[in-house]
């Protein structure tokens, strides 16, 4: 059947099962929001800015298993786009960008809206195209979808000239891709497996340490089985949180820069670490030399291998998809569960650790503390609620403080620190599960970077609730210069903020400012019981200098943290 | 240490760009850089020359090969190959020079490929560090200019590239 670029585009969007589609139209994608007008299977969801509408499809994507798709037009449309490209890269997470492009005999002559999107995304896509003849239209969309979502996913930009998308030909949806230049791994060397279950038997002093990895390839299941069998505790990256339930008693937390105690000595003075899809990024592992210090056998598990290797030398490096590869370890460790007396020494000095009580705070003066915040957000929300966040503090007291005990419930732009990000990721995630508890935990400064996303969400009813953490400082940047800089707050301050709540109002949202602690607890319960079906901005007015502790300074080992001064 | 890395890549446009995009993005030395078709004409064969640690190679293999682009990388450094480059050189020819020029070619196994009354044009080929050589055995005061295409290399004997 004959059918223009247009069509081919829509009908092949159709075929990937695509419900949602974030996007903002112009000139260069007209003809491909005439035809999304005319069917109802795909939603388009109109954002008020393109960058979002990249963050929405990155937080619809990390929420499900699925692929997100944005839609953007050429042009200033696709430079705003970037960041949010970028974000998904650094956390490789599959999306689809559709971008409008001049017509063919325009490229290259400065045409009006005219941007290299090919050139300017290509540092930070795992893969892009621009497409010349619609004859390889349909094609290339397949690879797009399959370059994003197999093996370490990632963004695709498909760039896609006006004319190409009025041009008429054949339209056959291929069944399948074959690309010889690109067949990701995914069973593991069996060899290396066994080797690594042989070190993983004999260890005294073990660690798991899990990443982002674990989560992007649905790994929770078979990971918690294979923790549950070993009886070895277990850490989280920031991206690697719910991957391994976080009340579990094996769980000793986030590790890294604002890791706990716990984790971060049991990292260091482990005797066998076993990285699941993790890739010992320096706010992990702080300074590698440092690192380095202590002998230790490191298994590393990743389906990229430039992961392995990169920062850390690895052992046992094992090439495969998570799940496959351990499905393959609970398989030789059947039956042969390590004898329990053989860490009961490791337990004890962990709990040693874990007795300091590093994350204890006190919310005892007439200020709200943060992390009280967030500890009550928590509670009400019984642990079950889809969290994103935005950068900054509030990520770290979020990430601290919310016990994920599911994956896919955390979204935060770990990578890139992408500011911005949260209103969107929770509309995303709204989108994609519609009946469940959605908040973003956020802070003044973020919050304003996408705040124009709060007309999105009054169009599309998304009763998100937004947990600002206002402490009229931008908050990381000033606890670095308190601590590094002589507390010389240069631009870290937050002058002429909004009225949140008549802010909220004026889109046409509940507002709430709540100054003191007494009246969190009520605040909270009313916004997700009263106020269920509603966006409520809630502005907390926090303690203005609460600092996230423990720390580990940029280039310091992991040991060497700095603790609550009040402890 | 210096390293010659052969890759088979897909013969489409930006493919270059993505290698070299690669090498700056991640701060790697490129010496040169040579591409064109192979006999298959949808495969390209590039040949790059680059130095660095073992750890920096490992890496540098290791993002080539992620690049989707990329069909197959090996680095030809690792074991026996043959690597060639070619140098055209112009020099001025003129009075007891010219004789002495077509002498040094002759040496050097050049080939005079053009000339006139005061110039030649000379082709030479050869490992990079013979061409060094020939450039610092004639007087520089008579170079003229010179074009260079990078190394091309090719394993030796089963040492076979091919998908």
């Amino acid at each position: 059947m004959k059918m223009t670029g247009a069509e081919i585009v829509i009908r092949c969007l159709q075929e990937e099962k695509v419900e949602y589609m974030f996007g903002y139209p112009g000139g260069a994608v007209l003809h491909l929001y005439d035809e999304l007008f005319k069917q109802e299977q795909i939603k388009h969801i109109l954002v008020r800015h393109e960058q979002a509408a990249v963050h929405a499809a990155d937080g619809y994507a990390r929420s499900t298993q699925k692929v997100g798709v944005a839609l953007v037009t050429s042009g200033p449309g696709a430079t705003n786009a970037v960041t949010g490209i970028a974000t998904a890269y650094m956390d490789s997470v599959p999306i689809v960008v559709l971008s409008g492009q001049v017509p063919t005999p325009a490229i290259g002559l400065d045409a009006f809206q005219e941007v290299d999107m090919v050139g300017i995304t290509r540092p930070c896509v795992k893969h892009n195209f621009l497409v010349k003849d619609v004859r390889d239209l349909a094609a290339t969309i397949k690879k797009a979808f399959h370059i994003a979502n197999t093996g370490r996913p990632g963004p695709v930009v498909v760039d896609i000239p006006k004319d190409v998308t009025a041009q008429v030909c054949e339209f056959e949806y291929p069944q399948t891709v074959q690309m010889r230049s690109y067949n990701p791994v995914v069973k593991g060397h069996l060899g290396q497996i066994k080797k690594a279950v042989q070190l993983l038997a004999d260890a005294r002093r073990p660690i798991i340490y899990v990443g982002g990895g674990a989560i992007l390839s649905d790994a929770s299941e078979k990971l918690t089985k294979l923790v549950h069998q070993l009886g070895y505790p277990v850490t989280n990256t920031l991206m690697g949180l719910g991957a391994f339930p976080a009340t579990d008693r094996q769980n000793l937390g986030m590790l890294g820069m604002h890791g706990t105690v716990e984790a971060n000595m049991a990292m260091h003075y482990a005797d066998v670490v076993l990285a699941v899809g993790a890739r010992f990024d320096d706010r992990v592992i702080g300074n590698p030399a440092n690192f380095a210090e202590e002998p230790r056998k490191i298994i590393h598990i990743d389906i990229d291998p430039s992961s392995i290797s990169k920062r850390v030398k690895v052992d046992v490096p094992i090439v495969g998809n998570v799940p496959d590869v351990l499905d393959e370890m609970l398989k030789l460790f059947e039956g042969a569960k390590p004898d329990a007396a053989q860490t009961a020494d490791w337990w004890a000095r962990i709990d040693g650790w874990r007795a300091q009580n590093c994350l204890g705070y006190k919310q005892d003066s007439d200020l709200i503390m943060p992390q009280y915040v967030v500890q009550k957000l928590y509670e009400i929300t019984g642990g079950d609620a889809y969290i994103a966040s935005d950068v900054g503090q509030h990520q770290m007291w979020a990430a601290q403080y919310y016990k994920f005990d599911k994956p896919r419930r955390w979204l935060n732009s770990g990578g890139l620190g992408t500011m911005g990000v949260g209103l969107p990721y929770a509309m995303g995630a709204q989108f994609a599960h519609p009946d469940a508890t959605v908040a973003c935990v956020t802070g003044e400064g973020s919050i304003q970077m996408c705040i124009q996303e709060l007309s999105t969400a009054k169009q599309f009813r998304l009763p998100i609730k937004i947990i600002s953490l206002n402490n009229r400082y931008l908050g990381m940047v000033r606890q670095w210069q308190e601590m590094f800089y002589g507390s010389r707050y240069s631009g870290s301050y937050m002058d002429s903020l909004p009225d949140f709540v008549k802010l909220a109002e004026a889109y046409g949202h509940v507002g709430m400012r709540i100054e003191r602690p007494e009246d969190v607890e009520p605040a909270l319960k009313k916004a997700f019981t009263e106020h269920k079906n509603d966006l409520v901005f809630m502005d907390f007015q926090t303690s203005r200098e609460a600092n996230v502790f423990p720390m580990v300074a940029a280039g310091k080992g992991l040991t060497d943290m700095i603790l609550a001064e009040d402890l | 240490m210096r390293h010659i890395i052969s890759i088979l890549l897909e013969n489409e446009s930006g493919a270059l760009s993505r290698v070299s995009g690669l090498f700056s993005a991640r701060g790697y030395n490129i010496e040169s850089l040579t591409v064109a078709p192979t006999e298959d004409p949808s495969l390209s064969r590039m040949s790059i020359v680059t130095t660095g640690s073992d750890d920096v190679l490992e890496q540098i293999t290791k993002q080539l090969n992620k690049l989707v682009d990329v069909v197959k990388v090996v680095d030809l450094s690792e074991a026996a190959h043959i690597e060639r480059e070619l140098m055209l050189i112009k020099v001025r020819a003129t009075g007891k020079d010219r004789e002495e020029m077509k002498r040094m070619a002759d040496i050097f196994r050049g080939r005079i490929i053009d000339v006139t009354d005061s110039t030649y044009v000379i082709e030479l080929t050869g490992a990079s560090s013979k061409l060094d050589s020939f450039i610092s055995a004639i007087d520089a005061g008579l170079i003229l200019e010179t074009v260079r295409t990078g190394v091309s290399g090719i394993g030796r004997g089963d040492r076979i590239l091919k998908v």
